[in-house]
């Protein structure tokens, strides 16, 4: 008998059907791949096992009996745990008090205490139980997720992406201890996109597209390319890094640094590096290790405290984000909706936002609506994006294609330096692909171009250097070719390679 | 997706709907009608009566010739007052101390003409113009400093500033602008016995004065700035997403300097108008609450100048049926401030409409 | 100027904003900005009056406050949290029709007396000099204020209930991953909020004036959001707050009634600058002040699936 039998789940939304018909089942202690692109459908498969989302058809069998939780603390009784991609925690309170949240009827808080620190220690998780969220690493924060999870004796483990925010030594002791777990007899249903990963871990995998059930294996007997195009659905197209010879040095960026703006930020110290034409520096670290506050010192959001950034000799430090711009230095934001671009306004207004002084989209303060119109119509061909046309907000757009636009307007406007920070975080590998793509030409044609990402995988194949950020400080940059995952991995976890 | 009662679920538009934009304020205003009616039967009125008296009668009644100027007399400063605030409400900059601003502007304004008094100079009003935007404006900024150097809530301080506004007008009609030829009453010198600070009628019987065409400019004004200008853009762009605007180079301190500043002083010159016209004089009741009306018609106008000056005619129709139905029924005065303020509950409680749709489930 | 008896003045000055406070303080740690505070005091303060004088006992005009400050603000939770309303609008709108509908209906009240509220009796401690006055010489309402604060914190530091409405209020999406109900709970909180207003609005008709007039609560229940703020969302320093203006108020009047060389007027202004000053104390230091507000604080929640 499996623990967890699905049959023929279905659950629709308006205009999408998220899942259709999707059959699988886990066993006990096994530890089982899902698998799946962005909008493949996993996200809304588990919340209907967690019980945040109801089936519209279809049944579940917990140990047998007809499982259909209305509810997470329904779902958490019969003994289904969560690990959330963005966690689920609370930064202003502590340690204790998020894993209490976490629990059906949690003990008075000392004895809680002693349990969380029993069960961090059997499973090498350390943790203190009195300290703030808000002040640990994201690695710790998983811990505290995982350890929210292990006090309940879950019969069934889910874990959605887990990975995506560890380095390469952190998702070692990760799988050691979801080994152990599994050995002890509890299943594990683990939602990834990693193949490699998938590939050293799980015992079966079952593979999503469009919502459906596409195929269902031994991963170890496939390989990643095998997994992918099962995935992905079709062959996939790698971007081409061109070996050419680098220009001159056109960006400069020297002994910056900037405080951090809130009481969870992180400080950045004495960061140096400087980009040839032509080349791509990638940025790598675990997330909250000072991106964002990089990203905002570099386009000009946060006037910086000390140090110089100049671009073709030009001192831009102290600039604002328009005036940089018109020197030909862009960004582009991780955040998508609510930074690059705005959620509720048109294709053609959000053009606006980086667009209005460099492609004099007006005159004399007074906006050209026509040109703008004109202007979000070459990004929107230019970069294959799809939607109805430059009137439609930006928040009717997919994640991939909104992506597309928002990078596309910077390179549209030919960048000398073009900073983007995570640039195909949540986007289907065709869009992806082809992001990636763009970037690589716009090197090709004699920009600069800096990375942040967490992707490792995304900046080997993308950059001729890296170099990692760790609490605030930015390493020496390292041919791509010459430095190795391992050492990247020891970088960013604050070891010196 | 949010599920009022089972069957019936909000379904989040992908675009926002640019009929409802349009069609809600009027729902709002049918429904306000509708629970106002109910409301005064409730006090034992006869409900049509009390809705024609206070829709109706002030265009169309047996007095509207009357009215009908009063009504422009009502909306000008409320429009003006409105403009001012719809930026900083796109802004999400929360002005809501406009009364005590329109108060400020109406002492410095007055002042600054009273000092010359009884000169005749054409150069007077002029002079109040500028004086009345200086107070207003600076009373503003004060809120909008200590903001900027100190994050300090606009909201509440703009609101305590009123309290004090209105304490200082008290000490100014009791003190050094208490009118010198007068029987002590707590009043300054009246307008209409100094022309050259007079904000009279241009055409009798329109109740057309300074204010009015000031407003009337004002709105074309405004709805350039608000459709065309790129500081209108910035300013849209700071309220639905403030770290877009600072990404595209916008800095908040100037967003909440111009807000704040610019509404403060449309606020000052609405006071100044009126100081100077209809009410003629400075005195502790002269404000009528104006100040926070504007509030109502700036989101009944949808932040949207021409929308505003619909709205500020709309509640200044209600303010003059107010004043009637004073005098017709036994109801007091505040009757009108419950209608205006179901007005805005029944806006807002509409307003999904333009980024929902309501589904019925079989 | 006797300070024992401005000691004991203040602290009934007080207490009206104790209870708009330190209700308002529970709606904001559950992340909900309620700015109808005015507006449901004067309602509570209009309704509790009616009763009072009605029924001629004043408990029953504490309840009927308490149960029309509730009632009103049902009116904001369901702007806000079923038709998604914006929160800083919809409490604007609730103090515009609070301070218009309680004008209406107290229009017949308006010179009237309320009933009395007796002093409770501590057998005599009432007569120890000093220490009587100030502590053993109140109505129910002060000690009633006094027990809501401990209450309150009690019930945000030390239960399961608690903890779930400070982590709605940190965090309202994961929260609700939790499984939490982010919405019943809050539109308890603002139930919860509005009664303890509409108890201030009833303290401050019934006992602190006591008397019924359009538009009494003169920004009371704006000062009460202030002492939020100044409170940094920690109940006992609510009452450090709302006795510090308390204070300020009891000795302007003091210094009116001494015939001071300052005309009335500027001498009201006290409160509202005391107000500004102590908001901009409070807010320079940011990353303090950042770490107290609950993070999810007037953000719109929408439940994604």
């Amino acid at each position: 008998m499996p623990l967890l039998e699905l049959d023929a789940l279905t659950k629709a939304y308006p205009g999408v059907v998220a899942n259709d018909a999707v059959s699988f089942a886990i066993e006990k202690g096994e530890i089982h791949a899902l698998l799946g692109e962005n909008g493949a459908g996993k996200s809304t498969l588990v919340k209907m096992i967690y019980g945040l989302v109801k089936p519209d058809t279809g049944t579940m069998h917990f140990e047998g009996a007809p499982f259909a939780p209305s509810e997470p603390s329904m779902a958490r009784r019969a003994g289904v745990a969560m690990v959330f991609q963005h966690f689920s925690l609370f930064e202003a309170l502590t340690v204790a008090e998020n894993i209490a949240l976490g629990m059906e009827a949690p003990p008075p808080p000392s004895e809680l205490s002693s349990q969380i620190k029993e069960i961090s220690e059997r499973y090498g998780l350390t943790l203190d139980p009195d300290r703030l969220i808000g002040d640990l690493s994201v690695g710790e924060r998983q811990r505290v997720e995982i350890v929210r999870c292990l006090l309940q004796d879950p019969k069934l483990l889910i874990m959605d992406e887990p990975t995506s925010v560890l380095t390469p030594q952190e998702v070692d002791i990760l799988f050691k201890t979801l080994r152990q777990l599994s050995e002890e007899g509890t299943a594990i249903l683990y939602i990834s996109h990693k193949l490699e990963e998938i590939r050293t871990l799980c015992q079966n995998a079952t593979i999503l597209r469009h919502g459906t059930v596409v195929a269902t294996c031994d991963p170890k007997k496939e390989t990643a390319k095998s997994l992918a195009e099962m995935m992905v659905g079709k062959k996939l197209k790698s971007p081409k890094k061109s070996k050419t010879s680098h220009g001159n040095i056109l960006c400069r960026v020297e002994t910056l640094a900037l405080a951090r703006a809130d009481a969870f930020g992180t400080d950045l110290k004495d960061i140096t590096f400087s980009i040839h034409a032509g080349e791509v520096l990638g940025i790598a670290g675990v997330a909250g290790n000072g991106q964002d506050e990089l990203m905002l010192a570099l386009s000009g959001e946060r006037r910086i405290d000390a140090g110089r950034i100049t671009l073709n000799s030009l001192d831009l430090s102290h600039l604002s984000p328009s005036q940089r711009r018109m020197k030909g230095l862009h960004a582009a934001p991780e955040e998508r909706l609510g930074h690059a671009a705005v959620p509720d306004m048109s294709l053609t207004d959000n053009t606006l936002i980086t667009g209005f002084e460099r492609q004099s989209l007006g005159k004399r303060g007074l906006i050209d609506f026509s040109k703008a119109k004109k202007f979000a119509e070459r990004v929107i061909e230019t970069f294959d994006v799809r939607t109805l046309g430059p009137n439609n907000a930006a928040k009717s757009l997919s994640g991939g294609n909104l992506q597309k636009f928002v990078i596309g307007r910077e390179i549209c406007q030919k960048p000398k330096l073009l900073i983007v920070n995570q640039p195909t975080w949540g986007v289907d590998a065709a869009a992806a692909a082809d992001i990636r793509q763009a970037i690589l030409e716009l090197a090709r044609e004699g920009a600069a171009i800096l990375v942040l990402s967490q992707d490792l995988d995304e900046l080997f194949e993308i950059c001729d250097k890296v170099a990692v950020l760790h609490e605030g400080h930015l390493s020496d940059a390292r041919d791509a070719g010459k430095i190795t995952m391992e050492e990247i991995g020891l970088l960013m976890g604050g070891m010196a390679a | 997706m949010i599920t009022l009662v089972p069957r019936i679920t909000l379904v989040p538009r992908a675009d926002p709907s640019k009929r409802m934009v349009y069609i809600t304020p009027l729902i709002a205003v049918a429904l306000t009608i509708l629970f106002g009616g109910l409301l005064f039967a409730s006090f034992g009125e006869n409900p049509v009566e009390a809705i024609r008296i206070i829709f109706w009668d002030p265009i169309f009644g047996p007095h509207g010739f009357y009215y009908r100027g009063q009504i422009l007399v009502k909306a000008a400063p409320l429009i003006i007052i409105a403009l001012g605030l719809s930026f900083g409400f796109q802004a999400g900059i929360w002005n809501i101390g406009a009364e005590g601003q329109f108060i400020m502007g109406a002492i410095t304004g007055a002042a600054a003409g009273l000092a010359f008094y009884p000169s005749t100079s054409p150069l007077i009003y002029p002079l109040m113009f500028v004086a009345g935007a200086a107070g207003g404006c600076l009373w503003a900024m004060i809120p909008a400093l200590l903001k900027i150097k100190f994050n300090t809530n606009e909201i509440l301080v703009s609101l305590m500033l009123v309290y004090v506004a209105f304490n200082f007008l008290a000490g100014m009609v009791t003190g050094p602008l208490r009118d010198p030829d007068g029987l002590n009453f707590p009043e300054s010198r009246s307008f209409r016995k100094f022309e050259a600070g007079y904000n009279a009628e241009i055409w009798s019987g329109t109740g057309v004065h300074w204010g009015v065409i000031f407003m009337g400019l004002l709105v074309v004004v405004a709805y350039i700035f608000y459709s065309r200008h790129i500081t209108g853009f910035h300013i849209r762009l700071m309220g639905q997403s403030p770290r877009a605007a600072r990404f595209a180079g916008v800095s908040p301190n100037w967003m909440i300097a111009l807000c704040l500043g610019l509404s403060g002083a449309l606020a000052g010159l609405a006071g100044l108008f009126e100081v100077t016209g209809p009410a003629g004089k400075l005195s502790t009741t002269f404000p009528l609450g104006y100040g926070f009306t504007a509030i109502i018609v700036a989101f009944l106008g949808r932040l949207h100048p021409i929308g505003i000056l619909f709205a500020g005619l709309i509640l200044a129709v209600t303010f003059v049926g107010g004043d009637i139905i004073q005098s017709a029924l036994s109801l007091p005065k505040a009757s009108i401030q419950v209608f205006q303020g179901m007005l805005l509950f029944f806006l807002l409680a509409v307003d999904f409409l333009i980024n929902y749709r309501v589904e019925w489930r079989r | 100027m006797d300070p024992v008896i401005v000691i004991a003045s203040l602290i009934v000055a007080s207490t009206p904003i104790v209870f708009a406070a330190i209700g308002e303080l529970v709606v904001e740690k559950s992340g909900v900005l309620n700015l109808g505070v005015e507006g449901m005091m004067i309602i509570g303060a209009v309704c509790g009056f009616i009763a009072a004088v009605e029924t001629g006992s004043p408990l029953m005009g504490f309840l009927a406050g308490a149960a029309a400050g509730a009632a009103i603000s049902l009116l904001f939770a369901l702007l806000t949290q079923v038709l998604i309303a914006n929160q800083v609008a919809s409490g604007l709108a609730l103090t515009l029709f609070g301070l218009g509908l309680s004008a209406l209906i107290g229009h017949k009240y308006t010179g009237l007396r309320p009933p009395p509220t007796p002093k409770l009796e501590f057998f005599g401690a009432a007569d120890i000099p000093i220490i009587g006055p100030i502590f053993f010489n109140h109505d129910l309402g002060v000690y009633a204020s006094l027990i809501l604060i401990v209450a309150v914190w009690y019930f945000l530091k030390h239960t399961r209930q608690g903890l779930i409405l400070r982590a709605i209020g940190e965090n309202h999406d994961a929260a609700h991953a939790l499984g939490y109900k982010v919405v019943r709970i809050r539109v308890i909180a603002i139930m919860f909020g509005g009664a303890c207003a509409g108890l201030g609005g009833a303290y401050f008709s019934l006992i602190r004036v006591p008397l019924w007039n359009e538009g009494m609560t003169a920004g009371i229940g704006w000062i009460a959001l202030a002492i939020v703020v100044f409170a940094s969302w920690k109940p006992w320093r609510i009452l450090i707050g709302a006795y510090l203006f308390g204070g300020v108020t009891v000795l302007q009047l003091n210094l009116q009634g001494i015939g001071i060389d300052i005309p009335v007027a500027y001498l009201s202004m006290a409160p509202y600058l005391a107000t500004i000053i102590v908001l901009v104390i409070m807010s320079a230091d940011r990353t303090r002040a950042s770490l107290n507000a609950p993070a999810s604080l007037g953000r719109i929640f929408h439940a994604s699936s």
